[in-house]
């Protein structure tokens, strides 16, 4: 293999990036990304960087020391793959054959339609919507997030942090009823509440009013709710319409092996917009964390140096953390197959807590509010059980 | 300056010791019976390495999933990008001592500036 092309220049990216060389291969590396940025840390962009407790140069995913004789190709976007010569297209009339393709494209966040040119209205997956956002909040007033998610709850948590007066909606009658279940979603969404956050649940969202700048949320029940500043936090779509056609399948993202492999040999698939074939559950998941694109691109790499002839190591179960409120929030594993939730340690009412999620008596899942030490070991103690 | 841990026969294998000194220091006991001792705040964020999870000659943060070797401290891969200290360790009458390391510790911006201005 004399060349890999690595498609996506983020956290995920870089990991397969690392991993390349970290396995021995020693050709031609090439990164296409169409932020202009290196590899930055999302996580921080909801919390931290908000708050301006975490500045630009403290987001950097590589380390001051770190050459990975790559080639950058940053601010240019690609736009198709061509599957005989494994080619890539790029924005500028460019194309460049590879031996290897890392898919690493992510996700992007998904827009209120009808909301375009109006100023006042965020998303937020990317630097510049969080350095707009960070701009915006700092000026203060009223604040309605749409979307009672992780990203959502994050900014609520952070606006509220910075004195804003915060609003979130919620279609569903609980927020986080996916991730967490029904119960814990409530658990822990009633951090809100703690904090004088208004939780507006089961109420979708018809539209927003003002001319040229937002001033209010309107609900599908008729109610108005005034706002400065809107966040629409209502997920994320995989970043492959640039794959069409490729001879890659997609299916919600990329779908892929437990290994990473695709439907065209050399091409494999990491992070938010990988598709996963996940062993636990016999069926395929598009797992939207930082763990995740951290680490499993290097079974992807293993696979693609190996030209499909490896066995994939079994991936420890998903994992993923959130910060709301001053609360550490960890959580590993399934919740959608549990038949039952207990909390086995500390109090909920207290925001302390320790909860196993059981499917037929067995661990399937633990979720942990300020509980690290706790949690730690029954991640271990899951992964050991793990098939 | 040598600080008594706790007995060899009070840390069991896959276990870790935190001395609550300044900056705090953990203790770790691997699986193959070596002990190594660390500075137990991840450089990255406030998280208690003694919290996270122990395998082979390292320790992944109980937060973020960055590695810290034991024997160099050195970290793998973000979110945390410097390494902690590591300290010696001497084992005497079945006592566990740590020689703590004169060099600066390498904390995260959060505990550093809460340092600096002091105990509250
Ligand atoms: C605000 C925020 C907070 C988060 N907080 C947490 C958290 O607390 N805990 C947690 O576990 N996870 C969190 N996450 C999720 C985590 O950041 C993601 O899972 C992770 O970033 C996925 O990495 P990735 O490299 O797969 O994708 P991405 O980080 O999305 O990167 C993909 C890159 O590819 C680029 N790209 C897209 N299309 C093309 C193209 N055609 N050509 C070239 N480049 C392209 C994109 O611009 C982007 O730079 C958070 C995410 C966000 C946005
Ligand atoms: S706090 Fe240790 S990796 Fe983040």
């Amino acid at each position: 293999m004399r060349t890999v092309a690595v498609v996506g220049a983020s956290l995920a990216g870089l990991s397969a990036a690392r991993s390349l060389r970290k396995r021995g291969y020693d050709g031609r590396l090439v990164l296409i990304g169409d932020e202009p940025h290196r590899p930055y840390d999302r996580p921080p962009l909801s919390k931290e960087f908000l708050t301006g407790a975490v500045g630009e140069a403290d987001l950097a995913l590589e380390r001051d020391d770190e050459d990975l004789a790559a080639e950058w190709v940053l601010g240019t976007r690609a736009t198709g793959l061509e599957r005989t010569e494994r080619a890539i297209r790029l924005a500028d009339g460019s194309r460049m054959r590879a031996d290897g393709v890392v898919l690493a494209t992510g996700a992007a966040a998904r827009t209120l339609p009808g909301s375009e040119g109006l100023a006042g209205v965020h998303v937020l997956r990317t630097l510049d919507d969080a350095r707009a956002l960070r701009d915006e909040l700092a000026r203060g007033g009223r604040l309605v997030v749409i979307g009672g998610g992780f990203i959502g709850a994050e900014v609520a948590s952070t606006a509220y942090a910075l004195g804003l007066d915060v609003t979130v909606v919620e279609a569903a009658p609980t927020p986080l009823a996916g991730p967490l279940g029904e119960v814990m979603g409530g658990i822990v969404s009633a951090l809100h509440a703690d904090h004088g956050v208004r939780l507006l649940c089961g109420v979708g969202v018809k539209g927003l009013s003002g001319e040229r700048r937002v001033d209010a949320v309107l609900l599908e029940d008729g109610r108005g709710v005034p706002a400065d500043t809107v966040v629409v936090g209502v997920g994320a779509r995989p970043c492959v319409d640039w794959l069409e056609g490729s001879g890659v399948e997609l299916d919600n993202g990329v779908k892929c092996g437990a290994d990473g492999r695709t439907s065209l040999a050399g091409v494999v698939a990491v992070g938010d917009c990988a598709n996963w074939y996940d062993p636990y559950t016999g069926t395929h998941r598009r797992v939207e964390h930082w763990t995740g694109a951290l680490e499993r691109p290097d079974a992807a790499v293993a696979t693609l140096l190996a030209y499909g002839a490896t066995e994939p190591g079994v991936p420890r179960p998903p994992y993923f953390w959130s910060d709301q409120y001053g609360v550490k929030i960890q959580f590993v594993g399934h919740a959608a197959g549990a038949d039952s939730v207990t909390v086995e340690d500390g109090a909920t009412d207290d925001r302390s807590f320790l909860a196993v999620y059981r499917r037929a008596g067995r661990p399937v899942a633990v979720l942990g509010m300020n509980q690290p030490r706790l949690f730690t070991r029954w991640r271990k103690q899951l992964t050991a059980a793990a098939p | 300056m040598m600080i008594p841990a706790c007995r060899l026969a009070d840390l069991p294998r896959g276990e870790a010791h935190r001395l609550d000194i300044d900056p705090p220091v953990s203790v770790f006991h691997t699986d193959d019976g070596e002990l190594f001792a660390i500075d137990d705040t991840c450089t990255h964020q406030d998280a208690s390495l003694a919290d996270g999870w122990l395998e082979g000659c390292e320790v992944e943060c109980p937060l973020h999933a960055s590695k810290f070797d034991l024997r160099t401290g050195a970290v793998d891969a973000p979110p945390a990008k410097l390494p902690v200290r590591t300290h010696e360790v001497v084992v005497e009458d079945g006592m566990i001592y740590v020689r703590v390391s004169t060099r600066a510790p390498n904390l995260p911006p959060c505990v550093a500036s809460r340092l600096a201005k002091g105990p509250a």
